[in-house]
């Protein structure tokens, strides 16, 4: 049974982490692409020191959704690849996690692509 | 105009540039990034309550995301969205998925190979670039010293 | 005849016309202060075309026929052509006059063409190597959104000091006449480069060559402000002009009560989402062969120092690091012939 509290968590932890990348936009001159690279690969570092667990476990949605999610996925992944394959799961674990994401952003990138089109902004 | 050196014109350009109207951009994107991430909460949830173990639901509710952002993108709408929802769209997954979309659709026009198929990654292509190496990189790290 | 005045300035003692001018713009151009002035507007962005590129060079052959229909000249009596935009290899130009069979010289000045580009046309005309000559450019949002940005659905966020690129095109042609506005003078800018690198910041990149080639018309012909009704930027937009004006006041020289900028011009900032204001080839060609030219043939503008800027970076340079060159050309137009 969702609470509201679980819905306020969410949306507070996910609302913060955006607002640390907003701080980062207006503060720095990362340019937004940086901005996407230094979040996932984050994710990738906080998930391998297992510290990002509990945040998922604590904001479900508003840890899982942000890059640093995805970042974490890749980790999470790469730990059990390496723990069933040894070495060939470094290469394989962390594609592997992400794949359902990733090939989700083509497939439907793809399908948007074909079938609209882009709209000048006047 | 004479004699400025360039480090005196560059505080002069400071001092004459109005910034990003922190007060603004900041809440803005905690109130876009929190609803976003709320509306993935909810799409989590969902699927539970639809049969899911908990460690699916997590994925296809992002992977649902993508979907959503994808289409928004299509329709010509993210763009208006993301103008004030700043790092509130961008760093969520529909940022990635809008960053995949976006290119995609624009370069059709130089064809669905070259084009469309090239291109898709010229902005999000860092993200799996570098979220894969530093995995491997720490998956190389695991194997060399155990620690699995 | 043309002579050399000073060290950067040449003056034009036959005071050639412009004969005709035109400008086409679209929908955000439409909602703007220019809008009654321009000639041909069209809602749709695309122009009929299919491509954001074919309709730029649509826009061009509409600007260039129709500065050609108001000068009642066919384009066989144009002896030359000087044209260019901001796509790679200039093709909103190739592609938009190939049809016309005058004899072309294409030119890269980034958003200084117009200068550029009216200031050879009169040059040719004043040193008798043509009879009539014209000036074409344009810009397009959408075609240097994809470009030098980003693709037009992607959510970026627009920073305070950027500026948007108007969708125009203007053109202008030059003969000898009797008819006002006359080019009485023509300085071109060397490239300066004073270290700024954010690209979101073009006025601030191009504001110090701005400077230079007015401080040194200026000095050449040893006027100042005060001789002038209007000093015309083509797109320093609202940051760049208030660093003119500091660049300018360091050597004494007080332009604030005789500037104008067409990028402040064509949009309207307060209704209009434009950051700093229009910028792009189109902002001055549009601004200048519409409402400006027209004020001029009316006299409501006598003395006027066009002055458009460019930035010269490419989206390579700026990945590799570096900083942002800058130029500005500078055409005196008159509405009177006579020097003294």
């Amino acid at each position: 049974m969702a609470t509201f509290m679980e819905y306020m968590r969410a949306f507070v932890v996910g609302g913060l982490i955006c607002a640390v990348g907003q701080l980062l936009i207006d503060y720095t001159k990362l340019t937004p692409a940086r901005i996407l690279v230094t979040f996932v690969v984050a994710g990738v570092f906080l998930g391998a020191l297992g510290v990002y667990q509990p945040l998922i476990d604590y904001a479900g949605g508003g840890a899982t959704v942000p890059l640093l999610g995805f970042g974490n996925t890749i980790a999470v992944g790469t730990l059990e690849a390496v723990r069933e394959k040894g070495l060939m799961g470094a290469l394989t674990g962390g594609l592997t996690a992400s794949a359902g994401g990733v090939a989700a952003s083509i497939f439907f990138g793809f399908l948007a692509a074909v079938v609209f089109k882009p709209k000048d902004k006047a | 105009m004479s004699t400025i050196t360039n480090a005196a014109y560059a505080q002069m350009t400071k001092d004459a540039s109005p910034r990003t109207k922190v007060q603004q951009s900041v809440p803005l994107a905690f109130v876009f990034g929190g609803g976003i991430c709320t509306i993935g909460h909810a799409l989590i949830n969902l699927y539970i309550s639809l049969g899911l173990a908990k460690e699916a639901a997590i994925p296809t509710a992002s992977i649902t995301l993508v979907f959503l952002a994808a289409l928004l993108t299509g329709l010509n709408v993210y763009d208006d969205i993301a103008r004030y929802g700043g790092a509130g769209t961008l760093v969520p997954i529909t940022g990635f998925a809008n960053a995949i979309t976006a290119p995609a659709l624009e370069f059709k026009s130089e064809g669905y190979v070259l084009g469309l198929g090239a291109k898709m990654f010229s902005i999000a292509g860092p993200v799996l670039v570098y979220g894969m190496v530093a995995g491997i990189v720490y998956g190389i790290i695991l194997y060399v010293f155990q620690l699995y | 005849m043309v002579e050399r005045i000073g060290n950067y300035t040449m003056k034009l003692a036959g005071a050639p016309s412009v004969l005709s001018f035109a400008a086409v713009a679209s929908k955000k151009e439409s909602e703007g202060p220019m809008a009654s002035y321009i000639d041909i507007i069209n809602q749709d962005s695309m122009f009929g075309q299919t491509t954001w590129e074919k309709a730029e060079s649509s826009m061009q052959q509409e600007a260039a026929n129709k500065a050609l229909t108001k000068a009642q000249l066919s384009p066989g009596q144009i002896d030359v052509l000087f044209a260019g935009d901001l796509l790679n290899q200039c093709i909103g130009s190739h592609y938009g006059l190939r049809d016309l069979g005058i004899p072309f010289v294409g030119i890269y000045g980034a958003c200084s063409n117009m200068a550029e580009s009216l200031g050879l046309a009169a040059l040719f005309v004043e040193s008798a190597i043509a009879g009539n000559a014209m000036a074409v450019t344009s810009s397009h949002f959408c075609s240097a959104e994809r470009q030098f940005r980003f693709p037009l659905e992607y959510g970026g966020v627009r920073t305070p000091t950027a500026q948007w690129t108007v969708t125009g095109a203007g053109g202008a042609i030059v003969g000898a006449s009797s008819m006002p506005p006359y080019v009485k003078q023509v300085s071109f800018g060397s490239i300066l480069d004073k270290g700024i690198k954010d690209i979101n910041n073009m006025g601030a990149a191009m504001a110090p060559a701005a400077a230079q080639t007015l401080t040194h018309f200026f000095q050449d012909t040893l006027t100042c402000a005060d001789n002038y009704d209007l000093i015309l930027t083509g797109d320093l937009g609202s940051v760049g002009s208030e660093l003119l004006y500091e660049l300018m006041e360091r050597d004494s020289y007080n332009i604030r009560k005789k500037h104008a900028d067409c990028g402040l011009m064509i949009y309207d900032r307060d209704r209009q989402d434009v950051q700093a204001g229009g910028s792009g080839c189109g902002c001055s060609a549009t601004v200048l062969c519409s409402y400006i030219l027209q004020s001029m043939r009316e006299g409501k503008i006598r003395e006027l120092l066009f002055m458009a800027t460019g930035a010269l970076m490419s989206t390579v340079s700026v990945q590799q690091g570096e900083s942002i060159p800058a130029i500005a050309h500078l055409v005196h137009l008159s509405n009177r012939p006579d020097f003294n």
